[in-house]
């Protein structure tokens, strides 16, 4: 099978994630489109080890799991936090860093 | 044929390995005393004053080592390291010691204990006596790298470190208004001087590819008249600001806001002589031109009377002494211009004048001691018999310095009179000249501070100094009266063994038609002195008309001149500098401060604050740069 | 020739339709519940993807470490701050939704445009890289050989994560703890002054047909006691206020036992209507009277129930 498809699903994927990240102002929802994308780009490369034959893709992409896991862990430890002090989860509240 | 240059340094054995020592000791006594704090109140002082003796034994040490060592082996270079090296050209930072520079140690060090041991008297009841200490190292460790430098780069080290030291004691006393821009004055009309050795410094760099004293000496004679010339007035400016020579004499006065060791210090052994240092370490280049020689002849005669003149003038005890000075450093740079034969006599004479003149100003220091600080001669008057211990060695130095038969300053003045009279008869006659009215000023100054009714202001009761200042007076007035004698006839041969010149012999008492001459004009200058100061002298300073008095007591009315010529087109040049700075520079910057600043506040509004924005930019770029790569590669 | 349908063409067309359609249903619920179930399903049906690609060691992964941990971590975190509060859908940037739109298509296709530039030939598979030793045992060797600089650094970042989220979702306590001493001097000076019931609040009703805390218990007069459910509960307005539904249980619990006493006392038949009317009677012709002044309740709390 055209290894092409799996590449192809992978960009849809990333791109659905991204749109949602542009989309949806919860915070957790943002986050899981993140969570998304990483997936993403992970089929990407389990397919182009399949397509190289090698396992080097296969590690990559479990390390970028082991990373996306630490940074779900800090990144919902933050939201929690910021919960706490504005009782809100929406990232549009989060907005005093501007101009 | 020139003197001192040919004498190629050997590497340094024994004792004189440890010629660094004498820069170091009191550098490293300065940064204790300067470190410790209040702490190092209660023994400051005596760390302070051990480092010139300690510098002096080693000093005296490698003298007599020297002394012992064959002629042609008495230059002895001592390499501490390599500062910086590059292809062609390596700065050393090594140690030259020679006749000369050994010679300078021992006055610099040996003047200098005895002016630091009388500082501990003097300085008793001033809280800051601890960093005056710490300062006074620094003056000492400056001027020794100074003379034992091997090189133009590190002589201007210690040259700089001079300057620097004397700031810090001419203003020492810096809540006093005057003192603080004393101490100014004399770092800026010193920068003016130092501006012609650092010039002159890189000239030869450029031309001989080192500034170390051997190799200048050794190429120095294949430059071109020109440049020697040109080195050699350089040479002559940076002289002119440390030794306060025509034109730049001006600080030199207003320096006496010092506490008077200092003036002991900056007149006798250490600041002053270094301009006549670097004249006779560098006669190679000045025996290659006529001109300059000359110039710094004229200089020298021009000195004599300038500081005759303000001399004669003056009523502070410390300004007279001051002129004095100056007159007799015009003296050495008188002799130091007049080639080969006056360059001995220019150190003998810079030896002696060390001895008295430290001698005369430390006394003057105990008169001001005893006499409530005031030094205004008028206020004197019959201190003969309330200090005879300070009048009795002050005697010696006045005997010294007019230049009485068989003191310290006869033989070494005569000699220079008489290498005058070999360089032209207008030269001698004016040096006889300015003898006779070295006599009449410092006969002045013996009458009105000394003899004749006691003019005290009320209140004040003179009182004597004790041993720690009386001590060092003693040994300076001996000094005053056997300086001459002893160094006389061995100190040419000492300082020329190096050429195998002939010394001519030397009497202990000249019998030349010129010698009498001279010593009758200085009897002249006495008889004057004591005939118009017997008379009955106001307290006050009388009004006079007469233009040489008025500008006698205004310095020659150098000060104005400055003011006139550079100081207020100077500050003219600031204002302008300052407009253009406020209108245009600041205007451009302002400008374009306005500028990126309206920028910068339309680009701010794309800083939102939402998260969602910034990634929605954040795919815009990947998308461009995405399709830039792609497209690229399709192209 | 015509393409031969093999096992991992089928399991790509199915779990990548899944995929897609999990991932837009991600993105486009309103309740952030739905999107994390849909978020799962994205990571299972990818963990199948893998299985196809012949990396059983990530299938195994993705599902224990994505499924498993991270998504319970999110559903964690979703019932802490509000397990159903609901988007508003409107957009609030000015734009933002069209730019989105734009930009995510843009990238797409770049990216598919950037795919079908390069020619992919057919893939060599892993059976030489994997060789005898299989999947997981390969991988180990690569894990533990050539990247293990990385795997120890993934190591400290890990247990970096862990300290950071503990540091920051640690919540400083601003003032001291109330102990019982202090709450009883509290609650009895509330009573004093603003008449606080000091005791403390009445459990909510519970019925067997029901097991529900949305059931207000009833006071002793019959009134419902308000403080007895969560106030969270009371604002989400799912808490039962027909008052004819809660006292129901209770009449037909009360004429049953009536109903077994006149029985075991042989009370005659009539003798029931010569007696006082019991406290059941009143009650149910209160809840009565409740029930038709309020029907749009009644109506809405059908409804919920359903």
């Amino acid at each position: 099978m055209n290894p092409n498809a799996y590449i192809i699903l992978s960009a849809i994927l990333l791109c659905i994630g991204l749109f949602g990240f542009m989309v949806r102002r919860n915070a957790l929802i943002a986050f899981m489109s993140v969570e998304l994308m990483l997936n993403a780009a992970n089929l990407a490369m389990v397919t182009f080890s399949h397509v190289h034959g090698g396992l080097d893709g296969q590690i990559a992409a479990f390390f970028v799991m082991v990373v996306a896991a630490a940074e779900v862990v800090v990144g919902l430890a933050i939201i929690i936090t910021i919960f706490r002090t504005r009782q809100s989860a929406s990232v549009d509240d989060e907005n005093l860093l501007k101009h | 044929m020139t003197l001192l240059e040919t004498l190629t340094p050997v590497a340094a054995t024994g004792s004189l390995s440890i010629a660094w020592l004498l820069i170091a000791i009191p550098l490293a006594v300065a940064g204790i005393l300067l470190v410790v704090g209040r702490a190092g109140d209660a023994w400051g002082h005596l760390l302070g004053a051990a480092a010139p003796v300690a510098a002096f034994v080693i000093a005296l040490v490698e003298f007599v080592e020297l002394l012992g060592a064959p002629p042609a082996e008495r230059a002895v270079s001592v390499p501490v390291y390599t500062w910086a090296e590059t292809a062609d050209r390596t700065i050393e930072i090594s140690l030259l010691v020679d006749p000369l520079s050994i010679l300078f140690a021992l006055l610099v060090t040996g003047v200098g204990s005895l002016i630091f041991i009388y500082s501990i008297g003097y300085m008793v009841e001033d809280p800051k006596r601890r960093r005056f200490f710490a300062f006074l190292n620094i003056f000492l460790g400056a001027m020794l790298t100074l003379v034992l430098a091997d090189n133009y780069i590190m002589l201007f080290i210690g040259w700089e470190g001079v300057g620097l030291a004397s700031y810090l004691l001419i203003g020492f006393w810096q809540e006093r208004t005057s003192a603080a821009l004393a101490a100014k004055k004399a770092f800026l009309t010193n920068k003016v001087g130092d501006l012609g050795l650092l010039c002159a410094s890189f000239a030869m760099f450029a031309l001989f590819g080192s500034v170390s004293f051997a190799d200048v000496n050794a190429a120095a004679p294949d430059m071109s008249h020109g440049w020697a010339t040109a080195l050699g007035l350089l040479l002559l400016l940076a002289a002119c600001g440390k030794s306060a020579q025509v034109p730049l004499q001006v600080w030199l006065l207003d320096a006496m806001e010092g506490p008077t060791p200092v003036s002991a210090l900056i007149h006798a052994a250490t600041m002053v002589t270094a301009g006549v240092y670097l004249v006779v370490r560098s006669q190679a280049i000045f025996t290659l031109s006529d001109e300059a020689a000359l110039a710094v002849a004229v200089v020298g005669l021009c000195s004599i009377f300038a500081g005759a003149w303000i001399g004669c003038a003056k009523d502070d005890i410390k300004k007279v002494l001051a002129g004095s000075t100056m007159s007799q450093i015009g003296y050495m740079m008188l002799a130091a211009g007049l080639g080969p034969a006056g360059v001995a006599f220019a150190i003998f004479h810079l030896l002696t004048h060390g001895m008295f003149k430290a001698n005369m100003f430390l006394g003057a220091g105990a008169v001001m001691h005893g006499m409530g600080d005031d030094t205004d001669m008028r206020h004197f008057g019959a201190l003969a018999k309330g200090m005879p211990w300070v009048f009795g060695t002050f005697a010696m130095g006045y005997l010294a310095i007019i230049g009485c038969p068989f003191f310290a300053g006869y033989y070494s003045k005569d000699h220079i009179i008489n290498a005058a009279f070999g360089r032209g008869p207008v030269f001698g006659w004016l040096a006889i000249v300015g003898a006779a009215i070295t006599a009449f000023y410092m006969t002045r100054l013996m009458m009105m501070t000394f003899f004749g009714p006691s003019r005290h202001l009320p209140g004040v009761h003179p009182h004597r100094p004790g041993p720690v200042m009386v001590i060092p007076l003693v040994i300076l007035a001996i000094g005053s009266i056997i300086g001459g004698l002893v160094l006389n006839g061995w100190i040419q041969g000492w300082l020329s063994d190096a050429i195998g010149a002939e010394v001519e012999p030397v009497h202990i008492f000249e019998t030349s038609a010129i010698a009498w001459i001279t010593l009758l004009a200085v009897a002249c200058g006495i008889v004057l002195g004591v005939l118009i100061y017997r008379r009955p002298i106001a307290q006050e300073t009388p009004v006079s008309r007469n233009f040489f008095v008025n500008a006698g007591r205004n310095e020659l009315y150098a000060n104005a001149f400055n003011e006139a010529v550079f100081m207020r087109p100077g500050q003219r040049l600031c204002d302008g500098l300052e407009l253009t700075d406020r209108y245009v520079v600041d205007g451009a910057v302002n400008g374009g401060v306005t500028l990126a600043k309206g920028a910068s506040g339309l680009l701010r509004l794309l800083q939102n604050g939402y998260v969602r924005t910034y990634g929605a930019l954040m795919t815009c770029g990947a998308v461009i740069v995405g399709a830039v790569m792609i497209l690229g590669r399709l192209a | 020739m015509i393409p031969l349908l093999t096992a991992q063409a089928v399991a790509f067309w199915v779990f990548a339709v899944l995929a897609v359609a999990a991932a837009l249903g991600l993105v486009l619920s309103r309740k952030p519940v739905h999107s994390a179930l849909c978020l799962a399903a994205v990571m299972v049906c990818l963990a199948c993807l893998y299985a196809s690609l012949d990396a059983p060691f990530l299938f195994v992964a993705q599902i224990i470490v994505y499924t498993g941990a991270v998504m319970m971590l999110f559903v964690f975190t979703m019932m802490i701050i509000g397990v159903d509060s609901v988007d508003a859908m409107v957009e609030t940037i000015k734009g933002q939704r069209i730019a989105a739109t734009i930009g995510a298509a843009a990238l797409l296709v770049l990216l598919v445009l950037a795919v079908g530039h390069g020619i992919i030939t057919e893939p060599a598979g892993l059976d030489e890289a994997v060789g005898q030793a299989g999947n997981v045992r390969s991988l180990a060797y690569l894990v533990f050989g050539r990247y293990v600089f990385a795997f120890e650094a993934t190591a400290a970042l890990l247990i970096t994560a862990a300290l950071a989220a503990m540091v920051l979702s640690h919540g400083e306590r601003l003032r001291k703890k109330e102990r019982q001493k202090a709450r009883a001097a509290r609650r009895t000076r509330e009573y004093a002054e603003q008449g606080v019931d000091p005791a403390p609040l009445p459990n909510p009703g519970v019925y067997a047909r029901h097991n529900s805390a949305d059931h207000p218990a009833l006071l002793p007069d019959g009134s419902v006691a308000e403080g007895s459910v969560v106030p969270t509960l009371a604002a989400r307005g799912v808490v039962v206020v027909d008052r004819g539904r809660l006292v129901a249980p209770n009449i037909v619990a009360d004429e049953t036992i009536r109903a077994v006493k006149d029985e075991q006392h042989g009370l005659l038949p009539g003798e029931n209507e010569l007696r006082d009317p019991g406290p059941a009677a009143a009650i149910a012709a209160a809840a009565d009277s409740e029930a038709a002044s309020g029907p749009a309740e009644a109506g809405e709390n059908e409804e919920d129930e359903r």
